[in-house]
């Protein structure tokens, strides 16, 4: 009976104990906007996917470090650069471990099989991996890759080089983006083997700060602090995305303690929640710029430089921060936004200034003006969250200087293909940064390469050509800040866009997550946050 | 009534093919390229373009790619998604358990004070309750759901804080959700409060999406016990000195009942086919949020199989309702 006692006593202090613990445990509860489309970043494109994929269950070669677009090593210690830019020579990280889940216990720790692995799923048509679970590696392609990357080869356990087909500057940064996140060979060698290779992309195994637990679509995904991440364990312990589409009800879950921080708030709730004691509303202006592209190639009109500077003269962007951004966006002078490297302050914007746009206009040889059109976007996108509203306030601004300007829109991806192959006379669009490079921005989106595809301004100039294709390929970070600083300025004396707004990206959490930093690219990292008790 | 069954699983054929006929040809009518619309911005070259689409199956002609889509369907396939590439039915069948429980939980709220309210209002006509429960259902029916879901919320989640604001059950409870019905899944599991949290998480969405069809049965109850309570058989027993209430219930409710069921079993079929603003207010991860997402990202094989299983779901649902009707009032029988 005694001994009976001592046992019965014994067990409920574990359990106890154990209940004590649990209830210390820190479960951060984050909001998010929807369901990943998956959990393999390099089949996804959207920020929804990456902030339940690579930003927590992955590394790369290549960090970003957190809350900026500096690069620094990730799984590679460091790397050397030879043979003219076109040989990158990566060093890897010792004793970095994969995650050990329900579904897969690790044998070995991350080397050279891992990075060939994750690269030429992407790259090798023949790849056994390269076809499961229908892969379309669009991040991949976009970016110019398979044309880039000449061969990967392993030298050892823990150096890998990268040939290339020609220099490449922005290489780095490329490699720190979400489609360069290292998988686990060994679990995929161990999925194929057991038939089922469809399940590593849906049961996720990594070497990032937290473990993929369970996932139910648009209800839930659970995360586990990775005990063994080789940059040291997570503050928290337990992550949860309570997926929640609408943000009237992700602020109301704030506000009822139901999550500790959402994402993408309602700009007509902003001002409530900067009033609210318990909301600690950070803010960041956004990788991103929308601008109004005339179509250089097709109107006559806008052949005309005179005419491109006029026109851009005559738009209030003030009046469509306050109208359309609600106050969440900034004027836009650049075409890449202010929090990206090179970034030319010194580039003058054109003033709104009418009565000197319609003296301009005359010069030009058009006193009466003429008629256009301008395509509205039918979406809303974080660099114009409401299309057809710029649209109007474009088309009143111009008709001040005597420019007639017809609203036209499509179904978005009418209004992409369309908008691509130039049928536009003036189109608004934008970009959002991929990796932090201003040649992600000025050479997908205004070189003589880019017309026909993502250049909708069909605007190839020479001068502004030559400076960022030797950038391109040049690797002396100042050198190449000089040209693309001089970019800019050739590029707003050309005026073939009117830049119009960065938006400022809003994250509203509760005062006890401490430690957040917003990213620049726009993702949410939660390693590094702490809560308060 | 085996003759009836029979009968009514053949008129179940045309309608499938009229189904399947009618989603194929509105989606490929939508304009808008899938491929191009994943691309975005960054677009896509002309080749991989053709290559993806290819991929899709979407590079053959229209009446190609039906007759390989009704093929599927003959043996199951609904297909994968374009987006997760994950079988549409396993992506269904993972979903639809919420869908489910919600529309039971909202459909017995309905009912419950529904019929007693459309019941007293059709024996107490022209009274001062008949005015209100009219009124109500009236405000009830034509409540925006939007509007209403916010409202509750704002009341009760935030300002009272007495039921959470959204989701299935609280971020704290991690479960194994083996069934995909919550109130099961909690109930099987160890974790105390985990069963309260499921219920509670109910409450909201619940009322919501039973607001309509409350409104609908309090109506129908009530003009249908508005009719019966005429008829001569209820002049009858009222003669023969039964009480008021037997008179109600057995005589009078028994008969008007077979409209409401008619009601009940269309609203029913409404519910499964998803309540998307509900589901997406109260963030409830069910079929109909689904398949209006699919419909933004052009991913067909999702719309046409999600759409597909639904009309096959309020086919025998209806089915359902009519064997019912049989069995309320033996009058009606299906012999022919």
């Amino acid at each position: 009976m005694k001994w009976r006692n001592i046992v019965k006593t014994a067990f409920f202090a574990v359990l106890f104990s154990l209940l004590a613990l649990s209830a210390q445990a820190k479960t951060f509860v984050y909001c998010s906007e929807g369901s990943p489309e998956g959990f393999t970043p390099s089949f996804y494109t959207s920020g929804t996917s990456f902030d339940a994929s690579s930003r927590q269950i992955f590394d790369k070669l290549v960090l970003f470090e957190r809350g900026t677009t500096k690069t620094m090593p990730g799984l590679a210690t460091s790397w050397e650069v030879s043979n003219g830019g076109t040989v990158y020579t990566f060093h890897l990280r010792k004793g970095v471990k994969f995650h050990t889940t329900k579904f897969f216990t690790p044998t070995r720790e991350f080397n050279a099989d891992d990075v060939i692995f994750s690269f030429d799923r992407q790259r090798d048509p023949g790849h056994p991996y390269h076809k499961v679970s229908g892969g379309a590696y669009e991040y991949f392609n976009s970016m110019g890759m398979p044309e880039l990357i000449k061969s990967i080869v392993k030298k050892d356990d823990y150096t890998v080089v990268f040939n290339l087909h020609r220099p490449e500057a922005p290489f780095i940064a490329n490699l720190a983006m979400d489609f360069a996140s290292i998988h686990s060979a060994e679990y995929a060698d161990k999925m194929m083997k057991a038939g089922t290779p469809e399940q590593f992309d849906q049961q996720p195994i990594g070497t990032g700060p937290f473990a993929f637990v369970s996932y139910q679509k648009d209800a839930f995904i659970r995360f586990m602090a990775f005990d063994h991440y080789w940059r040291g364990r997570a503050k928290i312990d337990k992550l949860v995305f309570s997926i929640t589409p609408d943000a009237s009800v992700r602020y109301a879950k704030l506000k009822a303690g139901e999550c500790h921080l959402m994402p993408y708030p309602n700009p007509a709730d902003l001002a409530q929640m900067r009033a609210d004691k318990d909301i600690n509303l950070m803010e960041k202006e956004g990788l991103n710029v929308g601008y109004l592209a005339f179509n250089t190639l097709k109107v006559e009109a806008f052949k005309n430089v005179k005419v491109r500077r006029a026109l851009s003269m005559a738009i209030n962007k003030q009046n469509i921060i306050d109208a359309v951004f609600q106050g969440a966006g900034k004027i836009a002078k650049n075409p890449i936004p202010p929090t990206i490297w090179s970034y030319n302050e010194a580039v003058e914007d054109y003033p709104y200034d009418p009565a000197r746009a319609k003296a301009l206009l005359a010069e030009a040889g058009y006193p009466n003006g003429f008629e256009t059109n301008v395509w509205a976007m039918p979406v809303s996108r974080p660099y114009n969250p409401n299309a057809r509203r710029m649209a109007e306030i474009i088309q009143e601004d111009w008709s001040n200087v005597g420019v007639k300007a017809k609203i036209v829109t499509f179904e978005w991806g009418e209004y992409l293909k369309r908008s691509k192959a130039g049928e536009h006379e003036s189109v608004l669009l934008g970009w959002t940064g991929d990796n932090g490079d201003p040649d992600n921005f000025l050479a997908v989106l205004l070189s003589c390469d880019g017309v026909g595809s993502a250049n909708r301004a069909m605007w190839c100039y020479k001068p502004f050509e030559d400076l960022i294709q030797k950038a391109k390929t040049t690797a002396d970070p100042a050198e190449r800040t000089r040209l693309y600083e001089e970019a800019q300025m050739i590029f707003k004396e050309q005026a073939p866009w009117v830049t119009i707004a960065h938006s400022v990206v809003y994250e509203p959490m509760s005062t006890k997550v401490k430690n957040y930093k917003i990213d620049p690219f726009g993702g949410h990292i939660f390693y590094g946050v702490d809560l308060e008790d | 009534m085996i003759q009836f069954i029979i009968r009514r699983f053949f008129y179940v054929f045309p309608a499938f093919i009229g189904v399947t006929l009618l989603t194929f040809s509105l989606i490929h009518l939508i304009p808008g390229d899938p491929v191009e619309l994943r691309a975005g911005e960054r677009g896509i070259d002309a080749v991989r373009h053709a290559k993806l689409k290819a991929e899709m199956g979407l590079d053959k002609p229209l009446t190609v790619q039906y007759i390989k889509y009704i093929r599927g369907v003959v043996k199951g396939d609904l297909g994968k998604s374009f987006v997760t590439k994950r079988p549409i039915l396993e992506e269904f069948l993972a979903l639809f358990p919420a869908t489910l429980e919600l529309s039971v939980c909202a459909m017995t709220f309905a009912i419950l004070f529904g019929l007693p309210a459309g019941i007293i209002a059709g024996v107490k006509r022209g009274s001062p309750i008949d005015h209100t429960v009219m009124g109500v259902s009236l405000t009830g029916y034509s409540m925006p759901i939007f509007w209403w879901g916010l409202l509750l919320i704002l009341f009760f989640s935030v300002k009272l804080g007495w039921t959470p604001v959204s989701g299935r059950l609280s971020a704290l409870f991690w479960i194994d959700t083996d069934t995909g019905f919550m109130l099961i899944d909690t109930l099987r599991s160890d974790e105390p409060g985990a069963f309260k949290s499921a219920l509670s998480h109910l409450i909201l969405p619940s009322i919501v999406l039973g607001t309509i069809p409350l409104a609908v049965i309090a109506r129908m109850t009530r003009s249908s016990m508005l009719e019966v309570l005429q008829e001569d058989y209820v002049r009858t027993a009222k003669a023969k000195g039964l009480s008021p209430m037997r008179v109600i219930l057995v005589h009078a409710l028994r008969n008007a009942l077979i409209p409401v069921i008619t009601v009940i079993g269309l609203q029913t079929g409404v519910l499964l086919a998803g309540a998307i603003l509900t589901e997406t207010i109260f963030a409830w991860p069910g079929v109909g949020k689904w398949i209006v997402e699919s419909i933004n990202r052009r991913d067909y094989p999702a719309i046409q199989g999600g759409i597909l299983i639904i009309a096959t779901l309020i086919i025998f649902v209806n089915l359902a309702v009519d064997l019912v009707y049989g069995i309320i009032n033996p009058r009606i029988r299906h012999t022919r």
